[in-house]
């Protein structure tokens, strides 16, 4: 991409007013695979796409419970997701203990952020390479939050990050409004859909793909591979049956779907990610 | 005298320079506080007494006071260690503000905090030497709960420090129901403060109450209890006593 003098360590400005580290450390998330996160009033939900090494092996782990209140899905520098996880779960742990109250999510966000903002601000340091979408409830109702390795943070309705993201964002994009009154059920759904966008063409299969769920009165969990794959059905069908009435995207999808012999084009991920 | 160099960290238990390091017995005390859970919130009272040793020296001491916005915190025990305790919360409360984030702590995270605070003060033999009442009203949620100076922690409808353990909760587990009105658990609340007042000796006729409820805190002006001293059994208390022991 680009190569220039002002890129060599973070503590470098270039004319532009740019630190091309903190960039090329959001390249590394745009390189993950994707991750998708939407949320009504009462409930978010997770959703990412895994992709194993080779048949051989299993596939990487990317979302993460923090609490029974927050979770989180990385695209990115898996190790550092890791990591940063482990950060979130232990300050969870000691919030909980000294006040016997589960940590507001708006303050492990900036907590997080902070965290990162650090890693651009030190020469013997690099910044975090991965994205982290962070679900949790707090006494404000549900949060859906992106944190950047610029140390930067945004709370969204709905939002994807990773490879070939902007296909689920468009999808988003054109159903969020109706996100907010939502019912759980659907919610899961709306979020295989967008995770099928980025798939473009593969079959969705629950094998590929993790959803995980948190909401008023339901604390965060993964749903296991049959209960996705229960669902992706039950809309698959309905899919087929709308098959000449849907909007183009979605057709299209529906069509490669039918195909099933989808190869996934890979775009030169960084081998320290799927 | 002492030409060998102190070894000693700064809060050994051994030696008598460690010992000026912690606490040992307190000086001014404040006596019980009494609470209990009512209808719209919480009703506290304490009266206004800071005793040294068994002089009632002190006369104007307010023992309960809020806590940010939804906590109010009563203490008997050693008044400085209370001061000190106002100190550390508010602190609490400064950074708890700081975020500017619509989350606020409420009286059970306050409760928590200040339950590892005297547990971990215990464990160092130095204890903050007081028994903490912690009330207040969050989201519709009514909260009561007390704190020993070892770190005992629990909640209930009605609690009390100190003498009014013995003297005030057996009268609140009689005539304590839920919903009280206010007028009516100000008058329980008195029922046990005037018996506070006959029995225990560090009690003075001066006290407040106050009211913490979901949209905020009031504290009484200072006032005295009615008592009766003519009941006819202690007109002449020593008559049929039969000579000294």
């Amino acid at each position: 991409m680009f190569r220039n003098q002002y890129d060599t360590d973070v503590t470098t400005w270039s004319p532009a007013g740019r630190l091309f580290q903190v960039e090329y450390a959001m390249e590394a998330v745009k390189q993950g695979s994707a991750a998708i996160g939407l949320r009504s009033k009462t409930h978010i939900v997770l959703g990412c796409v895994n992709k194993a090494n080779s048949e051989l092996s299993s596939h990487q782990k990317k979302i993460f419970k923090v609490d029974d209140h927050i979770g989180v899905a990385i695209a990115g520098l898996t190790a550092d997701g890791r990591v940063l996880s482990r950060y979130m779960r232990n300050e969870c742990i000691n919030y909980g203990f000294t006040y016997e109250s589960p940590l507001p999510v708006g303050r492990l966000v900036v907590q997080l952020a902070d965290k990162a903002q650090v890693c651009t601000q030190r020469s013997w340091k690099r910044p975090y390479g991965v994205g982290l979408l962070v679900a949790g409830l707090d006494e404000s109702g549900a949060h859906l939050y992106y944190n950047c390795p610029s140390g930067n943070y945004f709370e969204y309705q709905a939002f994807a990050i990773g490879s070939r993201s902007q296909a689920a964002k468009t999808y988003l994009e054109r159903r969020f409004e109706n996100f907010a009154d939502s019912s759980r059920d659907d919610l899961v759904k709306d979020a295989l859909m967008a995770i099928r966008e980025t798939l473009q063409g593969e079959t969705l299969k629950s094998s590929i793909c993790t959803v995980a769920v948190v909401g008023v009165g339901e604390p965060f969990h993964i749903l296991d591979q049959e209960t996705v794959q229960q669902i992706i059905d039950a809309f698959e069908i309905v899919g087929e049956q709308e098959g000449p009435a849907a909007e183009p995207d979605a057709a299209a999808g529906q069509g490669a779907a039918a195909a099933d012999q989808g190869g996934s084009t890979d775009e030169g991920v960084a081998p320290m990610d799927i | 005298m002492n030409f060998m160099a102190s070894k000693q960290p700064e809060n050994s238990l051994l030696g008598p320079e460690a010992d000026s390091q912690r606490t040992l017995y307190p000086y001014v005390t404040g006596t019980s506080v009494v609470a209990l859970k009512y209808k719209d919130g919480i009703l506290m009272a304490a009266d206004m007494g800071g005793s040294y040793g068994s002089t009632l020296r002190y006369k104007s001491v307010e023992r309960m006071k809020p806590i940010g916005k939804h906590s109010l915190l009563g203490a008997s025990g050693e008044i400085s260690d209370f001061q000190e305790i106002l100190h550390y919360l508010d602190e609490l409360i400064l950074y708890d503000n700081m975020w500017d984030d619509g989350n606020s702590l409420g009286p059970k995270e306050v409760h928590n905090y200040l339950t590892r605070v005297m547990y971990n003060r215990r464990n160092k033999f130095n204890p903050l030497w007081n028994s903490l009442v912690l009330g207040g009203v969050k989201n519709g949620q009514k909260y009561l709960g007390t704190v020993s100076m070892i770190g005992v922690n629990f909640e209930d409808n009605h609690v009390a420090t100190g003498f009014g353990n013995h003297l005030a909760r057996p009268i609140l587990r009689q005539e304590w129901h839920e919903n009280l009105s206010f007028e009516d658990g100000v008058r329980l609340l008195e029922k046990c403060m005037r018996v506070l007042l006959y029995r225990d000796r560090s009690a003075i006729n001066k006290l407040q109450i106050a009211k913490i409820t979901e949209e905020g805190m009031t504290i009484s002006q200072p006032y005295s209890l009615k008592t009766y001293w003519e009941f006819s059994a202690f007109a002449n208390p020593a008559q049929g006593a039969v000579g000294s022991w």
